[in-house]
């Protein structure tokens, strides 16, 4: 039986770089745009060769930088080529990052035909001086008529990324920001809080951050406002109506395997020891992130890190402790092992006796205070 | 046979304010004789420490023998005797001075005389030296080297309309300094046949020679297979080998005699036998009395040390003790901490004395420590009559048990432009200073004389000395002896738990202000816990101040994007690995440099 696989693209272009934004994307000619979409037409044909007849496609998500601003057919191409060289599943879930004013209804049509089933549009705030002050490239009413544009084109799965504790963002300005975002019903909202990463222009700028009782508030009234709109939060960062959870990002928290394609891109597989050797060795992949010589089809991995068994069961508990329903210790044992979960006693016991982490029916998940210091909580996995 | 002709031989030394140039111009001096090539120049021959090198100060006394033909055609014999530029290594200073017979006072051509300049041109001058002054950086463009020449003769009285103008760094007129040398230094006088007097001025350990011993033969000789003694520590020991020092080597030679500088090797294991200012003599003929001026050094800070690893507790006492070969005042002692478990309780000269320790055990050693704020040695007078010297404050006795306390005190003298007297007497008075006298020395400088708490100015009295002039007073002092003062220990609790290596001696009326900022500090210092943490700071057990570590109430990873694991695993284990440097106290997990927070409170 084959095997389900996700594919992640890596569409490393944007219009212009956030303020914020640490990840692997910049502004770029749009000839240098063409050059990589062929270039990643070709990577999809070499990696497809080797590891398409394997398995089946069950999600597929393009994300970025700002895949939708590129040249949109050429996208299509790009997805096309997936579909021909990839088994990929009738019902995959194919989600789209897409960010305000870089798409219409024409070219969310051309998407919607190509396949792309869902939608993830960058909105972070409704207040145009915040979306000013982060370095976006758009207003909220931009914003809108993407989303409408979206709709009509007949997208019926759509995710809006939120942002809080932004510097200068107060609690009503925030309220607003849901209020707003809730009256268009999307079917799953995103919910960041703003996290000042090195390498960033705000890195280097005086903001003057949130005091920590207002980000705290604006933390409670996320949860509190979706879950009274029907929207259930089912990662710590994740808001969705029943049904509507995206299936990619539970892949990853899963440790499903992904294949990543274009700059950067991270994989994950479960790949034989040896040709036709029934034992597999879990490994971390990183395509070459440098653009120069990717375009000069340098399709190589930069890192490929093989997991030992103690470091599988580490991303077991840090990642799908992430999501609300928490780990299933019978899964744990079945994967690992009876005896292994010993190792990971001291672990869980703090966690459960400081209050972080409670244990119900075989699952292990975190609790509220759990959701606000995971970061404690999964550290204490780590050996 | 026959002795080195003494009149050929020039002892002598550089002075100089700190950054003056006097190690610019030692290897001026070095270079111009012509003993090394430039391409063997390394930046600065005689300090040859890499730590020496990298903060531009002299931390060891050296010595360089080096000849030079003069222009009236005969070969001198230079000995150059480098001296530590630090206040901490004053006494080593003062012997290295006693070894020579004359001293090169090197002054910045723009900055004029500052307070070390004057300190050890007095220190030479004590020693009955005969000084000639240099001007250094003439090139600079602020350079005034008349006023300079002025300041020279009207301030400390010395001849300098004819001081040669020089600039060390571009090789300017080095032989005009080298001629001087001849002419203004004296010759050695000493009676070459009367029994074996000399000075000890350094001494290292190496490990195939034993101790090899830095001297300057006042009068006498010596040479292998005498039997000699060090008359303080009454060490006795047969020379296996002398010799002089050729630049960076040691070269051995027939015989030392009286006027000249040189080592000797006698299979001696500890640098304790030979300190530095005893003096060597013949077992068989000893000479009638000692060298004046021998001092037994104390230590005047002590602070704690232990491994951030208690596993590495034996590499730490492995590592003191091969420093202790070479450094003699270096102490320590083994000691326990209820916070930080087995550790030393180490003594130094001072504070750069103990940076200079911690950072070659750092470095040379590859130790990571945990250091426990510095303190001065307190008398601690008991009801019963028994004086202790108190080194840690954790064994201060209980205070119904203590009669009075006495701290050291040192004098101060602070050379500074009028314009800032005002806030440097402020300062003086903030650090329990008391006021002696203002000389002015020029219409607009003047050196402030205070007497000073040695527990005031060990930790950060010369950075608030240099903020507050910007830049401009320089500082030097000694120690000056013992005083009764009120002195108390300023406790610190953590999550209501006293952290033994936290506490410290304070001035009872500075103890609310320390204790104060002391919790401020620590406050910054210890990261958030899942419980909210008092910090509090107690005297006699009565709470003076205190402040709160709130609880953590978040610690969220960014968006987890694009499936990139291998990054947030970085970062949780870049989290974890941060608090594997913390030592746990009760369930509060303190970082190690909060240990050192006491030495931050003006910050």
């Amino acid at each position: 039986m084959k095997k389900a696989l996700s594919i992640y693209i890596h569409i490393p272009f944007c219009v212009r770089k956030c303020a914020y934004c640490d990840f692997l994307s910049a502004p770029a000619t749009r000839e240098v745009q063409e050059q990589y979409l062929h270039m990643l037409m070709r990577e999809i044909h070499e990696k497809a060769a080797r590891y398409a007849k394997e398995y089946v496609v069950k999600t597929i998500f393009i994300g970025g930088g700002t895949p939708t601003s590129v040249d949109a057919d050429l996208l299509c191409q790009v997805l096309e080529k997936v579909k021909a060289q990839f088994e990929v599943s009738v019902d995959a879930e194919i989600s789209m990052e897409c960010n305000p004013g870089t798409a219409d209804k024409i070219a969310f049509k051309k998407y919607c035909q190509a396949g792309v089933n869902r939608l993830s549009i960058g909105l972070q705030s409704t207040q145009n001086h915040l979306l000013q002050k982060l370095g976006r490239i758009h207003t909220f009413e931009q914003f809108l008529d993407t989303y409408q544009g979206a709709r009509e084109a007949g997208f019926t799965n759509i995710n809006i990324d939120l942002m809080s504790a932004l510097p200068g963002q107060t609690l009503a300005d925030y309220e607003q920001t849901l209020r707003e975002v809730l009256a268009l019903k999307p079917e799953h909202i995103s919910a960041y809080s703003l996290i000042v990463e090195e390498g960033t222009p705000f890195y280097d700028m005086e903001l003057n951050l949130l005091d920590e009782d207002t980000e705290r508030m604006m933390y409670e009234l996320t949860e509190k406002l979706l879950s009274e709109h029907g929207y259930h939060r089912y990662e710590i960062s994740n808001y969705a109506r029943k049904g509507m959870e995206c299936k990619h990002n539970q892949v990853y928290w899963e440790r499903g395997e992904y294949l990543g394609l274009g700059l950067g891109a991270s994989s994950f597989l479960k790949l034989p020891w040896k040709d036709d050797a029934p034992s597999e060795k879990e490994v971390r992949l990183r395509n070459n992130s440098n653009l120069k010589t990717y375009l000069d089809s340098d399709f190589s991995y930069e890192e490929e890190l093989v997991l030992t068994g103690r470091e599988a069961m580490e991303e077991f508990f840090f990642l799908g402790l992430r999501q609300m329903k928490g780990v299933s210790l019978i899964q744990f044992a079945e994967e690992f092992g009876e005896d292994t979960i010993e190792w990971f006693y001291d672990a869980i016991g703090q966690n459960v006796r400081d209050g972080l982490l409670v244990q119900e029916g075989g699952m292990l998940f975190l609790t509220k205070k759990g959701i606000d210091v995971s970061n404690l909580v999964f550290e204490r996995f780590l050996e | 046979m026959p002795h080195m002709d003494q009149s050929k031989i020039r002892n002598f030394c550089i002075v100089a304010h700190i950054d003056h140039g006097k190690s610019t111009l030692a290897d001026r001096i070095i270079e111009h004789t012509g003993l090394l090539t430039s391409r063997e120049m390394q930046a600065q021959v005689l300090d040859n420490m890499e730590l020496e090198r990298e903060r531009g100060i002299t931390i060891k006394a050296q010595a360089c023998r080096i000849v030079y033909k003069a222009k009236d055609g005969e070969e001198y014999i230079f000995n150059l005797i480098d001296t530590p530029g630090h206040v901490d290594f004053n006494y080593e200073v003062s012997r290295s001075l006693a070894a020579c017979d004359g001293a090169i006072l090197v002054v910045d051509a723009a900055q004029g005389i500052e307070a070390q300049t004057l300190a050890n041109v007095y220190l030479a001058l004590d020693h009955n030296l005969d000084v000639f002054p240099v001007i250094n950086k003439i090139d600079l463009p602020s350079a005034d080297p008349d006023r300079v020449k002025d300041e020279i003769e009207d301030i400390i009285g010395l001849e300098a309309h004819d001081a040669p103008l020089i600039s060390a760094k571009n090789g300017i007129n080095i032989e005009e300094v080298l001629e001087q040398i001849v002419a203004k230094i004296p010759a050695p006088q000493g009676d070459p046949d009367a029994p074996l007097k000399a000075l000890i001025f350094d001494s290292v350990y190496d490990s195939y020679k034993g101790v090899i011993v830095f001297m300057r033969v006042k009068e006498g000789r010596v040479k292998k297979g005498t039997t000699i003694r060090m008359m303080a520590t009454g060490a006795k020991a047969e020379v296996v080998e002398v010799g002089y020092f050729g630049a960076g080597q040691f070269i051995p030679c027939e015989e030392l005699s009286a006027g000249m500088v040189g080592y000797i090797t006698a299979s001696i294991k500890n640098v304790k036998d030979t300190a530095v200012g005893d003096t060597v003599t013949n077992d068989k003929e000893p000479c009638a009395e000692p060298l004046p001026g021998y001092k037994k050094v104390n230590s005047m800070v002590y602070c704690g040390m232990y491994p951030a690893d208690g596993a590495k507790y034996p590499d730490l006492r492995d590592a003191l003790e091969k420093l202790q070969l070479n450094d003699a005042s270096l102490n320590y002692e083994p000691e326990t901490s209820i916070a930080l478990g087995f550790g030393f309780r180490c003594g130094f000269l001072g504070l750069l004395h103990l940076e200079i320790i911690q950072e070659r055990l750092e470095r040379e050693y590859n130790l990571d420590l945990v250091t426990t704020a510095p303190g001065v040695v307190y008398r601690v007078h008991k009801t019963n009559g028994e004086m202790i010297e108190l080194t840690n404050p954790s064994n201060l006795p209980d205070p119904s048990e203590i009669a009075y306390m006495e701290e050291p005190i040192v004098s101060a003298e602070i050379m500074v432009t009028t314009e800032f007297i005002g806030s440097i007497m402020q300062l003086c008075q903030e650090r329990r200073g008391r006021y002696i006298d203002t000389d002015y020395i020029e219409s607009n400088r003047a050196v402030l004389r205070y007497d000073l708490p040695l527990n005031e100015i060990i930790y950060d009295f010369f950075d608030a000395l240099k903020s507050r002039s910007r830049g401009y007073a320089s500082f030097d002092y000694e120690l000056k002896g013992y005083e009764e003062s009120q002195l108390v220990k300023l406790d610190i609790l953590v999550n209501k738990e006293e952290v033994d290596a936290l506490s410290f001696i304070v001035h009872a009326e500075t103890a609310y202000e320390r204790g104060r900022r002391m919790c401020e500090k620590l406050k910054e210092e210890i990261p958030r816990h899942l419980f909210e943490i008092p910090i509090q700071a107690a005297v006699g057990g009565k709470v003076i101040a205190r402040e709160t570590v709130r609880a953590m109430r978040k610690d969220v990873l960014a968006k987890c994007y694009g499936g990139d694991i291998t990054r947030k695993k970085k970062l949780l284990e870049k989290q974890k690995e941060g608090k594997k440097r913390m030592r746990q106290v009760g369930n509060v997990e303190i970082p190690q440099k909060a240990f050192m927070s006491v030495l931050k409170l003006d910050e």
